[in-house]
């Protein structure tokens, strides 16, 4: 069994590792010329991949902080009728193409910096995992048990804090890992309004027709992307309360 | 229509009103129909109420109202002379212990701090929460050590239940509700669960509202019963004696069914019964011992007794000349707290036509004999009024 978990854990650390290795074995291989250059040094590549990372953890802050408590408020009793429109809303918002939001939001709010319409567009896309989540953990919870906990005295505020949310986190976190992958994807996309992280690698490659930069912009998202996955993957394993 | 139910019944001790039903009435929104309408009920203290009746007839609501998970459209509950509004839900609620037939426990917490729930809410210091956890868990027969520290989903159905009473337990409420709290568990451990519970009830003496829609779990755990009609009316609010003897007309008698007068001997346990007397030898008796006892006696079979009086054997006396033949084994001897139900029970199963009584020792009090029982059947399906008056009790 703890061989068996090891391998579950070490797994995709390994695979990509061995991915980022055959990456660099394979541009070091290359002759590469002086706009290559400017791209594939470690120096910015590096600086690229802290700024993508930053702008998706303050995205996932201001998805977390906002997806929650509106979930927390739909599912108490008098929000029922609300609840629906509400996620009708949410869907729409992230049915509408990425690039699309980032664009008419830079158009609607000229006098907003670009990391602040970033942020604002990535936020609005990768709350439907998060709220839907938070609304489905909740009510998955089940009723007698809910009913118990007010039967023996507990406040309606203590139930919420001590059994509900708790017993929701499972389905909610798997929401919050949903648009952990989301956001780091998105986040891509700030480098058409200048608030790039590995996007910009990517810009780079397609604005001056080098494939070699283009690649290796993608597989950094993507290594990344799967490496969050993999991560919050662990984090679900262990904010589990115990007993589920 | 008479009113049902106040007062107390003729005969029974007039006991303090614990909880008091005023003219309760619940209409759920969108309904036509009023789920519990205008009911009028006294609970005595320290007594257990069984509601009965069937599915939908609003039990668990009249339960609700008492602690407020529900308010009602109109009426009031009263609980030890004061009205349940006075004093906020969550504070109410604390002070009546809660089960229902799910369970309800929760799922990410401990046996034992599921069962400090109310505790920890009253404000106990942790180690007084930690003996009474201790208490709780040995009073419920589950050992501490083992079962403190599991998950609600690592107990079998019945142990979930047994945590669910020592939880409701927990803040040593003088009311408990109970709904329908061994429903789920199937026959065997129910019965189990019942013993057990009416041992735990003998030791603390609350006041109960035990809602089962079984007539024969309302018979057994009740001191009183309710019989609900429909929206919440009671037909018939007695002693489960009287109940039998004498149910009111139309729905309770076909509710009650036709056995009747077989499940009057539930009412009575055998620690209350006088019993015969019947012929007995010791194990290590020597052949002569054994066919003097034989030749003594007028019975077909005498009781061995073993160690420490425990009966652990029949040995039939045969033939004309009374000798003593082959030992029987005996098994499992019937127990102070079994009725005589249970002892009917007992007999038809091992196909014998009488069974051996042992005290809460496990020593021999005595032997009942299927004779006996026949009578008492037969004479108060003749319309006998009372249970005590056609057997001696002790
Ligand atoms: N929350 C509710 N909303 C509407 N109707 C309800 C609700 N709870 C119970 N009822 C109705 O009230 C009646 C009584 O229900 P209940 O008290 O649960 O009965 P019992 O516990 O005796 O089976 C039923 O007809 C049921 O359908
Ligand atoms: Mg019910």
């Amino acid at each position: 069994m703890p061989t068996r978990l090891l391998l579950r854990y070490a797994l995709t650390p390994l695979c990509l590792g061995l991915v980022l290795l055959v990456l660099a074995l394979y541009v070091s291989s290359q002759p590469r010329d002086l706009i290559e250059e400017r791209s594939l040094n470690s120096e910015y590549l590096i600086s690229r991949t802290v700024k993508h990372l930053e702008l998706t953890g303050v995205v996932t802050a201001f998805i977390l902080a906002v997806a929650i408590p509106l979930g927390v408020l739909l599912t108490r009793r008098w929000a029922r009728h609300v609840s629906g429109p509400v996620l009708a809303l949410a869907s729409i918002g992230q049915a509408i193409p990425s690039l699309g939001l980032i664009v008419l939001l830079t158009v609607a709010f000229v006098s907003l910096g670009v990391n602040q319409i970033a942020v604002i567009a990535f936020v609005l896309y990768g709350i439907l995992p998060v709220l839907r989540n938070t609304i489905a953990g909740l009510r998955q919870v089940d009723r007698s048990v809910v009913e118990s906990a007010l039967g023996m005295g507990m406040t309606p505020r203590a139930v919420l804090w001590r059994i509900e949310l708790p017993l929701a986190v499972p389905v909610m976190l798997a929401g919050v890992r949903t648009a952990l992958v989301i956001t780091v994807g998105t986040v891509a996309l700030g480098t058409f309004i200048g608030a790039g992280g590995l996007g910009d690698v990517i810009s780079n490659g397609i604005s001056s027709s080098r494939n070699l930069v283009l690649v290796t912009g993608s597989v950094l998202v993507a290594v990344l992307a799967l490496l969050i996955d993999w991560l919050a993957g662990i984090a679900e394993d262990f904010l589990r309360p115990r007993g589920l | 229509m008479p009113d049902v139910t106040r007062g107390t019944p003729e005969g029974g001790a007039a006991d303090r009103t614990m909880i008091r039903l005023d003219a309760l009435t619940k209409r759920y929104p969108g309904q036509s129909e009023a789920a519990v309408d205008a009911l009028t009920l006294d609970i005595p203290a320290g007594h257990i109420v069984t509601f009965v009746g069937p599915s939908g007839c609003g039990k668990t609501t009249t339960m609700k109202l008492i602690n407020r998970l529900i308010e009602p459209t109109s009426g009031r509950v009263h609980l030890d002379g004061r009205d349940v509004t006075e004093v906020p839900a969550p504070q109410l609620r604390r002070r009546i212990g809660y089960t229902i037939q799910q369970g309800g426990l929760f799922p990410h917490r401990t046996v034992a701090d599921n069962i400090a729930t109310v505790p920890r809410l009253l404000g106990w210091d942790r180690r007084r929460v930690g003996e009474r956890v201790d208490e709780l868990l040995h009073l419920v027969g589950l050992d501490p050590k083992t079962y403190r520290r599991r998950y609600p989903k690592q107990l079998s159905g019945g142990q979930q239940q047994r945590v669910g009473v020592a939880r409701a337990l927990g803040g040593d409420p003088q009311v408990m509700l109970m709904d329908e709290p061994f429903g789920a568990i199937d026959p065997l451990n129910r019965e189990a669960l019942q013993n057990e519970f009416l041992r735990i009830q003998a030791a603390v003496r609350k006041t109960i509202v035990f809602v089962t829609h079984d007539m024969d779990e309302a018979i057994k755990m009740g001191d009183r019963i309710a019989i609900f009609g429909d929206n919440g009316r009671v037909l018939q609010y007695d002693t489960p004696e009287r109940i039998l003897a004498d149910p009111a007309e139309g729905f309770v008698t076909e509710f009650i069914g036709s056995g009747a007068s077989v499940r009057r001997l539930s009412l009575t346990r055998l620690e209350s019964v006088v019993l015969p007397d019947w012929p007995t030898v010791e194990e290590t008796s020597d052949g002569e011992t054994l066919r003097a006892a034989a030749r003594g006696s007028d019975r077909d079979y005498l009781l061995v007794l073993g160690d420490g009086r425990r009966p652990v054997g029949w040995l039939p006396v045969t033939g004309e000349d009374r000798r003593p033949g082959e030992r029987l084994p005996l098994l499992s001897p019937l127990g102070p707290r079994d009725s005589l139900f249970d002892a009917l029970d007992h007999m038809l199963t091992v196909n014998a036509s009488a069974a051996a009584v042992v005290d809460g020792d496990g020593r021999y009090r005595g032997v009942v004999e299927m004779d006996t029982l026949r009578e008492l059947i037969n004479t108060r399906a003749a319309g006998a009024p009372s249970s005590s008056d056609h057997l001696q009790e002790a």
